[in-house]
């Protein structure tokens, strides 16, 4: 393929959508309203429509506030209802919207029958037509007359955020407080949702309904996966919503040549790499992320299974000889460990030096005996600690001790010894070994 | 707005009953009041006050003085509308009728005058923001509309979080603390705001013992430096110890004056009517204080 200018326009007009809808949507998922960008998106409808048949045109600025009245008149009546009602949130929600996009339908087919809407335009926009729009001339570029559209709407959205930046996150935060500190938070929030209203309007005519509320909601719940800080998050919801929009593009372009189709709908593939951007922070986020979480789990796994391993190399030097020799099947026996945990259990342990191969078994180094020796005092201080203070019986603390071994650190260990005072065996008989 | 004129209406007409009732329900407070007994300088003072939500009134014919620098417990049952009536205090509920001043003077004349900590599971405590960022919004209507939180303000929030022994969390997400230290974050944030009255929603909820006598020593501390502090309190146990002053409320009040006064098994009972495991705990309570009949 050969990239032209269209292909910049396109990636320049979708990046700026997405990165404008990002900015606000992160507001959005912070409070829980994901839906209300839905919502909007659809309820603009009459204001458009009424803006329409006052002045007559469809320039922008009163089809701006045409939307962001009924933006802001959708959250409101969503809360009355709500608190009136006593209905859900998103159930009022549900019935805003859809009486509002009803009564715009009505209006438009009353007053405004001849102007075209055509549906798939609505839901897909017509993002590859950009660079076929009239243009503009600016510092010796012709820009289409959408993009600098769009640029308004992400400088008025970025101005927005960064001048009511400690409000916005206050009244996202903690609406009560911010409301007695002379922070509105209901003002915030119908400031918020004109901004999406209008934000909504400036956009769809180009990249389509869906798309806004993709962009609205995907790259802020990305980001927020990735970062635990809101001014990174913002940060990188806008980066994401950028890469989606160029992703989307190439994706468009190319994929669908693979398949010996000539190409797709390219705002639906720039949803389709936010997606894709979310499913990938979803799995591999540092934290929240899920492969993430399953390798903390098999490290904690590993972690106790070592640590019950030198306790049991311990145990067995204390045994009388001849000593049963101790390799991958006894230890699997002993700590009913599998084949891989058994190995990857031995290997580590050898591998840092705490254990190592004596021709017939494993056996503990002078450093592997040290910390198996702070593992049984904690496992024998804690059985002794049970039977003298829970009044368990010897036989029932094994397994209990065998777990609370493992989170004893050396303070925790000084106290249950001083509060057991100090005893030299366990309750059964077995001595405890001394403190380094 | 016209959804609360309809919820006024339909109490106006619960109005007219209320008077005849509660002097029969609560006959040993019931008085009439018209407003001009309140000393115009106590720190709250709220007159008649009552609110209803979908209407069903949940406060009637509130009337209290707080006295100057006093730690002030309000107790009750669940529903009782302790929550309620701080929250109508400060505006953050509508009132069907009555009237809050602060200092004399309407509330949002006197926000800056009033600090709060809210109930801890109000917030989204997976909200990106570490402990320090939360502190500094407490001097968020100091610092005012539009301007940025400077290196002044955050040196505030971080020598706050010192005296409630958090500094060394200042830079943790707030999900990564346990249940005592996002209250004393809590608390931090109200120490900024540097108010003169502070209402606080149940600050011993669920948190561990060493942070429950932290806060103690620090409500002391606020004492101490001349603020009055209203209370939102469920533990009877540690009613008499903790609390200069208290409102015991139940839809209204059913007494209000100095502990030793008010805190007697006639007036728990009253409060808490029938819930015997609570009047035991109440009975216990009174019995190791030695409080009165």
């Amino acid at each position: 393929m050969t990239w032209t200018t269209a292909d910049t326009w396109i990636v320049v007009a979708g990046a700026l959508t997405a990165a404008s809808c990002a900015l606000l949507g992160n507001y959005l998922v912070l409070r829980r309203m994901s839906m209300m960008g839905d919502a909007i998106s659809h309820a603009v409808l009459p204001g458009l429509a009424v803006a329409f048949v006052l002045t007559g045109s469809r320039a922008n600025l009163p089809m701006f506030v045409g939307a962001a009245v009924v933006g802001v008149l959708t959250a409101m009546l969503t809360q009355s209802i709500h608190s009136l009602g006593q209905v859900e949130q998103s159930a009022s929600m549900g019935v805003v919207f859809t009486l509002l996009f009803a009564v715009g339908l009505v209006l438009m087919e009353l007053w405004a029958r001849h102007v075209d809407l055509d549906p798939g335009c609505v839901l897909f926009g017509a993002i590859e037509l950009v660079a076929l729009d009239t243009t503009v001339r600016l510092a010796g570029l012709d820009v289409p007359w959408a993009v600098v559209t769009l640029a308004g709407m992400f400088a008025v959205n970025t101005a927005f955020v960064l001048l009511f930046y400690k409000e916005l996150k206050i009244s996202s935060f903690d609406p009560k407080l911010s409301t007695t500190l002379g922070i509105n938070a209901n003002l915030m929030h119908y400031l918020l949702m004109g901004l999406v209203a209008a934000t909504s309007v400036a956009c769809f005519p180009i990249v389509g309904s869906i798309l806004v509320i993709a962009m609205l909601i995907v790259p802020p719940a990305a980001a927020h996966l990735l970062t635990d800080r809101l001014s990174t998050m913002i940060v990188l919801s806008v980066a994401l919503a950028g890469a989606s929009a160029v992703l989307g593009h190439l994706g468009a372009v190319t994929v669908p040549g693979w398949f010996g189709f000539r190409d797709t709908s390219i705002a639906g593939m720039m949803a389709v790499a936010a997606g894709a951007i979310l499913t990938i922070a979803i799995l591999f986020a540092p934290r929240h992320g899920i492969v993430s979480r399953a390798l903390h789990r098999v490290r904690l796994t590993l972690q106790v299974a070592q640590e019950d391993a030198l306790g049991l190399l311990y145990r067995v030097e204390e045994m009388p000889s001849p000593r049963p020799p101790v390799a991958v099947p006894a230890l699997r026996q002993a700590l009913a460990l599998g084949p891989l945990t058994a190995r990857a259990t031995l290997a580590g342990l050898v591998r840092s030096g705490k254990v190592e191969w004596g021709g017939q078994g494993y056996r503990l180094t002078e450093r592997g005996r040290d910390d198996a020796r702070r593992m049984v005092r904690a496992h024998r201080l804690w059985e002794s600690y049970l039977v003298q203070f829970m009044g368990l019986p010897p036989d029932h603390v094994h397994s209990a001790a065998m777990r609370l071994e493992h989170v004893t650190d050396p303070a925790m260990q000084r106290q249950l010894a001083d509060r057991t005072e100090q005893p030299q065996r366990d309750p059964h008989g077995m001595s405890i070994p001394p403190a380094d | 707005m016209a959804a609360y004129e309809s919820v006024r209406n339909a109490v106006a007409g619960l109005s007219a009953a209320k008077a005849g009732l509660a002097s029969r329900l609560w006959p040993a407070t019931a008085k009439m009041a018209t407003g001009d007994e309140h000393p115009r300088t106590a720190p709250l003072s709220i007159h008649d006050m009552t609110v209803a939500y979908h209407r069903k009134p949940v406060l009637w014919d509130v009337d209290f003085d707080a006295p100057q620098g006093k730690l002030i417990g309000i107790i009750g049952p669940n529903g009782a509308g302790k929550s309620t009536l701080i929250k109508a205090a400060m505006d953050l509920v509508p009132k069907v009728s009555g009237r809050v001043l602060i200092y004399g003077k309407p509330y949002a004349k006197q926000r800056h005058l009033v600090g709060y900590v809210p109930q801890r599971e109000s917030v989204d405590w997976d909200f990106p923001v570490s402990a320090l960022d939360v502190v500094t919004m407490g001097r968020y209507g100091k610092i005012g509309w539009c301007r940025p939180v400077t290196r002044k303000h955050r040196e505030a929030a971080m020598e706050a979080l010192q005296r409630v022994g958090m500094a060394d969390y200042a830079g943790r997400q707030i999900s990564q603390l346990s249940g005592g230290q996002q209250q004393r974050v809590f608390f931090a944030r109200a120490l900024v705001q540097d108010a003169s009255l502070y209402f606080m929603d149940e600050p011993f909820a669920g948190v561990d013992a060493a942070t429950e006598k932290a806060i103690v020593a620090l409500l002391q501390e606020l004492r101490r430096a001349g603020k009055t502090v209203l209370v939102v309190h469920h533990d009877l146990q540690t009613v008499s110890e903790y609390f200069d002053h208290l409102i015991m409320l139940n839809m209204r009040i059913v007494a209000a004056g100095p502990t030793q006064d008010v805190f007697t098994r006639d007036n728990l009972h009253r409060t808490y009517g029938g819930r015997l495991t609570l009047l035991d705990e109440a009975a216990q309570a009174i019995a190791q204080t030695g409080g009165g009949p």
